[in-house]
């Protein structure tokens, strides 16, 4: 078979830029992950504390967060914070831009995984007489880990696919590496779809995961059920 | 860096144009997304095998990639096959057809939860197919969709700022351009960032008002 060969030349020239664009596309989401995973403990924690302030605390930055879109405070913290002698670089922005604004949603999960622990669980605690740590390392967690794990997948997806908005603050991410082979090759239709099809690569495996993890959790819980039911 | 109340006053007028674009491209969006969301819905639960199958390649391909990069797809593929449409249609047609496959979602658990016994009765009594979906699943379906689908239009407002990429003039692009022309950046962001608030609370307060009533 005949290749044209300044066409696989440009082929490859394609793939390249896609690929290290791909790959920081990964790393943004790998530590943006890495802040929405400690900070929704954090805030669900807060949220469920005795304390008032602490409550009132989080209270107000996940709705703050959750009203403000990620573009907005990526531009925010990108733009509005040199003004106030901060500069933070475009990494750095996106992933704390990307990682709060996740993590705001990413409480509400692990708060209603953790308070869907049943009340007899908190009663047998504190009758056995557990310390806090042990308690919720033990006992509170491990239970609330499989309602909290697939909606955290899913959480994860959106994340992967969010990442995208990085590029406009420069960062050279997918999105960006696609804006910039269309600058030098034109072709906008062929390459935004390639891109396309590079983000559905990345992200279906994981949804596929999650949803196969979801049908294995609640396929146990339905059989309880059901015997529950029978007896 | 001080805020300049009376440069932020001047510049309500022209962000506020933008605003009104964002809000016409959020409801006409919303409504798309809403009626593909049924149709895909109904269409999984088809018994033609095509069907099923063509439904669930689209909820998993357009739940799978970026909406901004499906906007930059469709603005310059919709041109190639024929259709120059303004950007605004282009935004309403992206936006919907991207929230169409997670209302199809929502519709589709509404759906799984309407009771068995409603189906079989329906069957009993011999109701067509059209019937049974409009006088019966339907109505008992939709009720408990209304905060899901007022939490995905605050959501689809939110994402709107996305659409300054392919050049409508909603709110972001209008603060934008006005940052642009003045370098002034934190008057126009925060009077956006305010109006977008200004919008999306009270929303949120007014379907959390619909769920109550619901409940009640």
């Amino acid at each position: 078979m005949f290749f044209d060969p300044t066409a696989v030349e440009t082929a490859r020239f394609i793939a390249r830029q896609l690929a290290n664009g791909a790959l920081v596309t990964l790393q943004i989401t790998f530590f943006a992950q890495l802040i929405v995973v400690s900070m929704s403990f954090v805030i669900a924690l807060m949220r469920l504390s005795p304390w008032r302030v602490l409550r009132w605390i989080a209270t107000v930055y996940v709705e703050i967060l959750r009203g403000i879109s990620a573009l907005v405070l990526l531009f925010y913290l990108f733009f509005i914070l040199p003004l106030f002698g901060i500069s933070l670089s475009p990494m750095t922005t996106g992933v704390l831009g990307l990682g709060l604004t996740f993590s705001a949603y990413g409480s509400e999960i692990v708060r209603s995984a953790l308070s869907n622990v049943s009340r007899g669980q908190r009663d047998a605690l504190q009758a056995l007489d557990f310390d806090s740590i042990t308690a919720f390392r033990r006992i509170v967690l491990p239970q609330a880990l499989p309602f909290m794990l697939p909606p955290m997948g899913n959480q994860l997806v959106e994340l992967l696919k969010t990442t995208s908005l990085v590029s406009l603050i420069t960062l050279s991410d997918l999105t960006f590496s696609g804006g910039q082979l269309i600058t030098t090759l034109g072709q906008q239709t062929l390459i935004w779809s390639i891109v396309l099809v590079c983000y559905f690569v990345m992200a279906w495996p994981m949804s596929w995961l999650v949803k196969r993890y979801e049908r294995r959790v609640t396929s146990w819980r339905r059989s309880v059920a059901a015997e529950g039911a029978a007896s | 860096m001080n805020f300049d109340y009376a440069f932020a006053w001047s510049i309500v007028p022209d962000l506020f144009q933008g605003l009104l674009v964002t809000v016409q491209v959020v409801v006409l969006g919303f409504l798309l997304a809403v009626l593909l969301g049924l149709l895909l819905a109904i269409a999984q639960r088809s018994r033609l095998c095509v069907l099923r199958r063509l439904s669930s390649g689209y909820l998993s391909f357009f739940r799978n990639t970026p909406l901004m990069v499906q906007l930059y797809v469709l603005f310059f593929a919709l041109p190639l096959v024929g259709i120059t449409l303004p950007a605004v249609s282009t935004g309403v047609i992206g936006l919907g057809l991207y929230y169409g496959s997670y209302i199809a979602e929502a519709f589709r658990g509404a759906i799984d939860g309407v009771p068995a016994g409603q189906w079989e009765a329906a069957r009993a009594l011999d109701f067509d197919s059209a019937t049974t979906w409009q006088r019966i699943i339907l109505p008992q379906a939709l009720k408990p969709m209304l905060p899901v689908l007022g939490n995905y239009l605050i959501g689809m407002f939110k994402e709107t700022p996305l659409l300054a990429v392919i050049s409508i003039p909603e709110l972001f692009q209008a603060a934008k351009q006005i940052a642009g022309m003045t370098y002034r950046y934190n008057e126009p962001y925060t009077v956006m960032a305010l109006m977008f608030l200004a919008i999306s609370v009270p929303t949120s307060l007014l379907f959390k008002y619909f769920e109550r009533r619901s409940h009640a």
